[in-house]
């Protein structure tokens, strides 16, 4: 199937509400992975492959399409479910996450076919990979856009302001960078383990335009992205001269993580684990009730 | 006494086929860490500026810069310091590089001790082992100026990660320019029956010295240039090892996890023969002249000579 689709907040509301159920079941059942990341991303991806991003589940190497990189790849139980909902492979693969040769690995693994431009897994790489990719697309006369999944926590390697500068420093305004900015990590609270902010000050001063948003507002999220597509063409956004139109994008979104789930949210301790049989009922229950 | 050598630059060799490349092949891109003037991938980006990116001093960016460029169908050379490329951002390479199998070529200028006066931190002595230990990865390291340009070439023919090292100084011409050079294949410099000395780099010239002494001697050993490290040619080596029954492992590296660990490792498990190794001997460099540091740490033909005659010897007992 061809993406993007006409917007539609009542639609993708429903659409996020599966993805926030597969990623608990394919948690569940494969005993271990990342659910609270996975969750808090969860709006802003069902946005992003539904409504904003070009591609074609039917042609995965269509030339040109928009690129994705997932950053944050520990996510991957929320990756794997937008691919499966949005035509790459039928969604009862879902349940094979982690297992013996499945394709669904722990971290992703390039595979093309099934719709994953790249692996991931390590934190502070996959920047650098989209930076390379919309290099390569400018010098190959392509419109194609490029976008990066992170998050904040990320953003505390290194290697992150290396690629950022040097974003800015190619004029890569192809390049949409989006923080998953959940303010928790395994270790707990962002602000208690290594403090990022000022955020935004620091994305501006490193030449990027910013967009703050609230990560969970599936309007503003897709308003966010609106500017984007204009800034990525070339043009200015009406009424925002703060925007560049020869910059890279990075559009803030602010999270809470385990979003959905009421005894998942904002605890650190589920970044990493998966919910017993009842646990999982529960979760169910709640997003069953909130369709 | 040491032969009368042409000395060249093995890093202009890099720089030749990478010209060569760019003017065939309008997707080969070259990539530095602003260190382009001493790697001279400059002359590249004097000819195709626009197939040059220069990601200022940041190795880690530069790995991952080259792997997105190889996913929109550019064969990228990412290039600087040996001890730069191959540690700063091992983990870019081992993560992004290999385990996605992109093609990627890495250049590694100034390995060994021939940065000589920059000191340990700028010697790179633990390249070979830390490339070779990933799967996916091609390691080579020619000898001289005419292997440098040829692995070049070869490095842009394979599809997958390959890592060439080559060095600071000019190094003595031990191949001629029309001698094949093929990607997996060893090289015998020199028939022997009485010990096989297997070098790579810099030392196979030394090798070769050593083994114009040992003939005066009436000892005739066997010289293999291994220019790839990886994959290992184990049918020329098994070959001169089982005619000669000693050998003698010679490379500007350190001892543990380099070529002659490679060699051992093959034949230990294939064809076990008195054995000795000269390289570096688990410790860093220091400041001084190559030829001093050399001499000092023990990488000369007269150790390759002192070995070889132990081997020859242990083989009687």
């Amino acid at each position: 199937m061809k993406y993007p689709i006409p917007f539609d907040e009542r639609e993708l509301k429903l659409k996020a509400n599966q993805m926030r159920r597969d990623i608990v079941e394919s948690v569940h059942a494969a005993g271990s992975g990342h659910p609270g990341g996975s969750l808090s991303a969860t709006d802003i991806m069902t946005v992003l492959y539904n409504a904003v991003l070009r591609h074609d589940s039917e042609n995965p190497e269509w030339e040109d399409r928009d690129r994705f990189v997932l950053s944050k790849a520990h996510i991957a139980p929320a990756y794997y479910s937008i691919l499966a909902r949005t035509g790459y492979f039928d969604p009862a693969e879902l349940k094979t996450l982690r297992k013996m040769g499945s394709f669904l690995q722990g971290h992703p693994k390039i595979d093309i076919e099934h719709g994953i431009e790249i692996g991931g897994g390590s934190l502070g790489q996959n920047l650098s990979i989209a930076v390379g990719m919309a290099i390569g697309l400018k010098k190959r006369g392509k419109q194609c856009r490029v976008f990066d999944m992170s998050s904040e926590g990320e953003l505390q390697e290194g290697s992150m302001w290396e690629a950022l500068m040097s974003a800015a420093h190619y004029k890569l305004n192809n390049l949409c960078i989006m923080i998953d900015y959940n303010r928790l990590q395994i270790d707990g609270p962002t602000e208690c383990v290594m403090e990022v902010e000022p955020l935004d000050e620091k994305f501006a001063a490193f030449g990027w335009n910013v967009i703050t948003i609230d990560g969970h507002s599936i309007t503003e999220t897709y308003e966010a992205f609106k500017k984007f597509n204009l800034l990525s063409a070339g043009h200015r956004v009406p009424e925002h001269d703060e925007f560049d139109p020869e910059k890279p994008t990075a559009i803030i979104g602010k999270t809470i993580k385990g979003k959905g789930i009421s005894f998942m949210e904002n605890q650190a301790g589920w970044h990493g684990r998966a919910p017993t049989d009842e646990e999982l009922a529960q979760a169910l229950e709640e997003l069953n009730q909130n369709q | 006494m040491a032969r009368d050598w042409e000395m060249k630059l093995t890093r202009q060799g890099w720089a030749d086929a990478l010209i060569e490349l760019g003017e065939k092949n309008p997707d080969v891109m070259v990539l530095d860490a602003d260190l382009s003037k001493s790697t001279l991938t400059c002359q590249f980006c004097d000819k195709y500026p626009d197939r040059f990116c220069n990601v200022g001093i940041a190795e880690q960016n530069m790995i991952n810069v080259a792997g997105g460029l190889s996913l929109m169908g550019f064969i990228p050379f990412a290039t600087t310091y040996g001890v730069f490329v191959s540690g700063r951002a091992w983990e870019q390479i081992r993560t992004t590089i290999c385990i996605n199998r992109l093609n990627v070529k890495l250049g590694g200028a100034h390995g060994g001790v021939s940065v000589g006066p920059d000191g340990a931190t700028h010697q790179a002595l633990e390249e070979i082992s830390i490339m070779r230990c990933l799967p996916e990865m091609t390691v080579l390291v020619p000898a001289d100026y005419h292997e440098t340009y040829k692995a070049t070439l070869a490095a842009a023919a394979i599809d997958g990660p390959v890592y060439v090292r080559f060095g600071r100084e000019k190094v003595p011409v031990v191949t001629k320019a029309d001698d094949p050079f093929v990607v997996g294949k060893a090289s015998v410099m020199r028939e022997g029956k009485d010990v096989t000395i297997v070098a790579c780099g810099s030392m196979v010239a030394e090798a070769l010295d050593a083994a114009d002494a040992l003939a005066e001697e009436g000892q005739e050993a066997e010289v293999i240039n291994l220019s790839t490290i990886k994959p290992l040619d184990s049918e020329t080596i098994l070959a001169s090892v089982q005619k000669t029954g000693a050998l003698v492992t010679a490379e500007e590296h350190q001892i543990a996890g380099g070529m002659g660990s490679a060699v051992l490792e093959m034949l230990a498990q294939n064809h076990a023969v008195p054995a000795e190794m000269v390289g570096i001997q688990d410790t860093f460099g220091e400041s001084g002249t190559p030829e001093e540091l050399l001499e000092k740490y023990h990488c000369k033909n007269t150790d390759i000579i002192e070995k070889a005659k132990k081997v020859i010897t242990r083989k009687s007992q």
